[in-house]
C-alpha cells in the first residue's frame, strides 16, 4: 500500500515537473541564432514579464506592432512572470548577438550578474515598464516607463480643478492596488501631494481593493454604508472603479453625478463606463510604449546617447474626450 | 475511536455535545457584530431599497455565502481527514467557462444560454473533482498533494479560458446568481441556504454523514466493517468541488465578469480557516455543518468590519491574526480549562473538562 502510494505520488510528480518545464522552454528560437544585425536591420530581443493581464498583453502587441513598422527584427520571449526564465531568455539574447535587449523585469532586484554579461558583451540594454534596484546604473541605457506618482498627480490636479469654485468639505474614499505594490504606493503618495495643500479635501477613508473588480465592489458596499456623504471616488486602477460602480448604483446613487470617480489605466471598459457618464475622468497609463521603444532602440543601436529616464506619453481624458478615443482604445 | 457514542445514544447526547461547540463561535460572532454597532450605529440597520434588503448584515451574508459553500464542500472532505487546495482554482474555472459561454453566444441575456453555462460550468466541476477523488482514493496519493496540482495547473486553466483577460458579461438572468434578488432576499444567500440545509438533511438523516466520517476517523475499522472508503471519498471531492464552482458562479455573476487570475485567489485558506472556527478537526472523523456556516459569517464579519472601522491597509491581516488567535483561544477547552478563576461565568467547569477529554482523545486517535 505504501509503496503504491509512493509510486503513485512521484509519477505524479515527475509529470507535474515535466510540465512545469515544458511550459518554460519557451526561450526564444535558438535556430535563428547569430543572424543579429550582420544584414543591416537591427535586431531587438524583447523579454516581456508574461501575459497576466489585457495591459500586459496591448503592451506586448504595441511591442510587436511597432518593431514590424521600424522595421526591427523582434526576437521575443515571455517569462510567465518567472525571473530565471527571463534570466535565461537574455542570455539566449546574448548568444545570438542581438543589437539592443529590452526587458520589463519581473522583479525589482537580482539582475547585476546578467545585465553585466550584457555589457561586456557590449550590447545596450533597455529597460520598459518596470524599474531595477541595482546601484550601477551603467548596466542599462535607459528606463522607459509610466510615472505611478506623476498619475497620482494628475488624478488630484484634476480634482482640484474640478472643485476649485467650491467650499466643501470634498469627501473622498480611495480604493488602494495591491498593498505595498509600487504603483499602489506611488498612485497613492502622488495624490495625496496635491489634495493635502488644501484643508477642503478630506479622505475619510482608504482601503485596499486588489486591483479587483470583485474587491473594488465589495470595499464600495461597505464604503457606502459607514460614510453617509461620499463625494468622490479615487480608484487605483479601472477594475476596481468598474465594481464600485455597481456598488454605487445598488445603494441607489449615480455614479459620475452623486459620487465623482477618477480612476487610473484606461482600459476600454472604463471608456465605455465614462461615456455612459459613470466615471468622470480616467488618467491613463500607457501600455503603448511600442514606438517609443523603437525610437530608443534605433538610437542606442547607433551609439547616440539617450537621457537615463523616458515617460510614456500619456493623457487623461474626460467625459467629453471618451466618446471620441473609445473606438482607438486597443485594450 | 472508543470514546464515539453508539449510535443509539446518538440523539439527546449529540445535540448537548454541538451546543457546546457552537456555543464560542456564536459568541465570537456576536462580539464581533456588537463591536461594529458600538463604531457605526446604524450597522444593524436593513432597509428596503428599490424592493430588496439593503445594509451592513444584508452584504455580509451575501459576501458570505460563496465563502460558506466552499467551507461547506471543504468540511466534508475534512471529515475524511482530506483537505482540498484546489477549491479557489475551480472557482476560478467556473466563473470563467459560465462567463466565456456567456460572452461569446448569440443571446447573451436568454434563459437557455445561461442554463447551458451553468451546465457546463458544474460538468467540468464534477471532473475536476473525479480528478482529485481518482489520486487520492484510488491512487493512494496524500490529499494535500492531489489537490496541489489541480490548485496550480487550475489557475493556468482558468486563464487560458479567458486568455488573460476580464471578461465582462452583461446578462441579467446570469447576475440574478450572485448579485440578484428573490423576494427581496440575496438570490445567493437563499441559494447558500438551500444548499447547506439539503447537505445537512443528507448527511445527518441518513446514514452518509456517519460513513464519511468512519472514513476519517478509522479507516481500517471502517473498511473491517465493510464501508467503501474510496467511493465515499471521491465522493466528497466531487461534492466540494461543485461547492466551489457554485460559489464561483456567484463570484463572477456578482461583478458580471470572470477573472481568471484574482477570483477566488487564496479562498481555499479562508474555508479551511473557516472549518476549524466552526469546530470541525483538521484530524477528521468528525464535522459540524453549523459551525461551518458560523465560521465562514466570522470570516466575512471581519472583512466587512476591516472596511466599516477604517483598519489601515497595511496593518489589516495583523488585526486579522489577532481576532482569528482570539477565536482560537477561546475555543480551545485546553485554554479555557487553564484560567477558571478569571472566567467564573464560564460553562460549569465539568461539562468543559469533559469536553477536553473527549477532544484530547479523539484528537490521539
Amino acid at each position: 500500500m505504501a509503496r503504491k502510494a509512493v509510486l503513485a505520488l512521484s509519477t505524479v510528480l515527475l509529470l507535474a515537473t515535466s510540465a512545469l518545464t515544458a511550459c518554460s522552454t519557451e526561450a526564444p528560437d535558438s535556430g535563428k541564432a547569430g543572424k543579429g544585425g550582420s544584414d543591416g536591420k537591427i535586431t531587438l530581443g524583447f523579454a516581456q514579464v508574461g501575459a497576466e493581464s489585457g495591459w500586459r498583453t496591448a503592451n506586448t502587441k504595441s511591442v510587436q506592432d511597432a518593431a514590424k513598422k521600424a522595421g526591427i527584427t523582434l526576437k521575443f520571449s515571455d517569462a510567465q512572470q518567472k525571473q530565471e526564465n527571463q534570466i535565461k531568455a537574455i542570455r539566449t539574447f546574448i548568444q545570438q548577438k542581438v543589437d539592443v535587449i529590452a526587458f520589463s523585469p519581473v522583479v525589482e532586484s537580482g539582475w547585476d550578474t546578467v545585465l553585466k554579461e550584457a555589457k561586456d558583451a557590449g550590447i545596450p540594454v533597455i529597460l520598459t515598464d518596470r524599474a531595477v534596484d541595482s546601484k550601477d546604473t551603467s548596466l542599462y541605457k535607459t528606463f522607459l516607463g509610466s510615472d505611478f506618482v506623476k498619475e497620482g498627480r494628475s488624478a488630484g490636479e484634476w480634482l482640484a480643478k474640478e472643485y476649485a469654485d467650491e467650499e466643501g468639505p470634498v469627501n473622498i474614499v480611495e480604493l488602494q492596488g495591491t498593498t505595498g505594490s509600487a504603483p499602489a504606493n506611488d498612485r497613492r503618495a502622488g495624490f495625496a501631494e496635491i489634495v493635502e495643500k488644501d484643508d477642503k479635501f478630506k479622505v475619510v477613508a482608504s482601503q485596499t481593493g486588489d486591483f479587483t473588480r470583485a474587491k473594488g465592489k465589495e470595499v464600495m458596499q461597505a464604503f457606502l454604508k459607514s460614510h453617509k456623504d461620499i463625494d468622490v471616488l479615487y480608484a487605483h486602477n479601472d477594475d476596481m472603479a468598474l465594481g464600485a460602480i455597481q456598488a454605487i448604483e445598488e445603494a441607489g446613487k449615480k455614479p459620475g453625478e452623486d459620487i465623482k470617480i477618477i480612476s487610473i489605466d484606461g482600459i476600454k471598459d472604463a471608456f465605455v463606463a465614462m461615456t455612459e457618464g459613470k466615471i468622470n475622468v480616467v488618467v491613463e497609463c500607457n501600455p503603448l510604449l511600442g514606438d517609443q521603444l523603437m525610437d530608443l532602440t534605433k538610437k542606442v543601436a547607433d551609439g547616440q546617447s539617450v537621457p537615463p529616464r523616458v515617460e510614456t506619453e500619456e493623457g487623461v481624458f474626460t467625459q467629453d474626450q471618451a466618446a471620441e478615443a473609445l473606438p482607438t482604445r486597443q485594450y | 475511536m472508543t470514546n464515539r457514542p453508539a449510535v443509539t445514544a446518538r440523539g439527546p447526547m449529540t445535540r448537548r455535545l454541538a451546543g457546546h461547540r457552537l456555543l464560542w463561535p456564536s459568541l465570537v460572532l456576536i462580539a464581533l457584530l456588537l463591536g461594529n454597532l458600538a463604531f457605526t450605529h446604524d450597522f444593524f440597520a436593513v432597509r428596503i431599497r428599490d424592493g430588496h434588503l439593503y445594509g451592513s448584515l444584508v452584504d455580509i451574508l451575501q459576501y458570505g455565502a460563496p465563502l460558506t459553500l466552499v467551507a461547506l464542500g471543504m468540511t466534508m472532505v475534512i471529515a475524511t481527514r482530506g483537505i482540498d487546495l484546489s477549491v479557489g482554482s475551480t472557482v476560478a474555472i467556473a466563473g470563467a467557462l459560465a462567463c466565456e459561454h456567456i460572452a461569446t453566444s448569440s443571446d447573451p441575456g436568454g434563459a437557455t444560454t445561461v442554463l447551458t453555462a451553468v451546465a457546463v460550468a458544474l460538468g467540468v466541476a464534477v471532473v475536476l473533482g473525479l480528478c482529485n477523488g481518482l489520486l487520492v482514493a484510488r491512487l493512494g496519493v496524500q490529499p494535500i498533494v492531489a489537490t496541489l496540482i489541480l490548485m496550480v495547473a487550475g489557475r493556468g486553466v482558468a486563464q487560458l479560458i479567458t486568455d488573460g483577460q476580464i471578461i465582462t458579461v452583461n446578462s441579467d438572468k446570469y447576475h440574478m446568481i450572485g448579485g440578484g434578488h428573490l423576494l427581496t432576499f440575496p438570490f445567493a444567500v437563499l441559494l447558500a441556504a438551500v444548499l447547506v440545509a439539503l447537505t445537512a438533511l443528507v448527511t445527518r438523516r441518513s446514514a452518509l454523514g456517519l460513513l464519511i466520517e468512519s472514513v476519517g476517523g478509522n479507516p481500517a475499522a471502517g473498511r473491517l466493517t465493510g464501508i467503501r472508503a474510496a467511493g465515499l471519498l471521491t465522493l466528497v471531492y466531487v461534492f466540494s468541488a461543485l461547492c466551489a464552482a457554485v460559489a464561483g458562479l456567484m463570484i463572477s455573476s456578482n461583478v458580471n465578469a470572470a477573472d481568471g487570475n484574482n477570483a477566488g485567489l487564496w479562498i481555499e485558506l479562508d474555508a479551511i480557516l473557516a472549518v476549524v472556527i466552526g469546530g470541525t478537526a483538521l484530524t477528521g472523523g468528525r464535522f459540524s455543518l453549523g459551525g461551518t456556516v458560523l465560521g465562514a459569517m466570522i470570516i466575512q464579519t471581519l472583512s466587512t468590519t476591516v472596511y466599516t472601522l477604517g483598519v489601515p491597509p497595511e496593518t489589516t491581516l495583523v488585526f486579522k491574526a489577532f481576532v482569528v488567535i482570539a477565536v482560537c483561544l477561546v475555543q480551545s477547552p485546553v485554554f479555557r480549562a487553564k484560567m477558571p478563576r478569571r472566567r467564573k461565568a464560564a460553562a460549569p467547569r465539568s461539562d468543559t473538562t469533559a469536553d477536553a477529554a473527549g477532544r484530547q482523545q479523539e484528537a490521539r486517535a
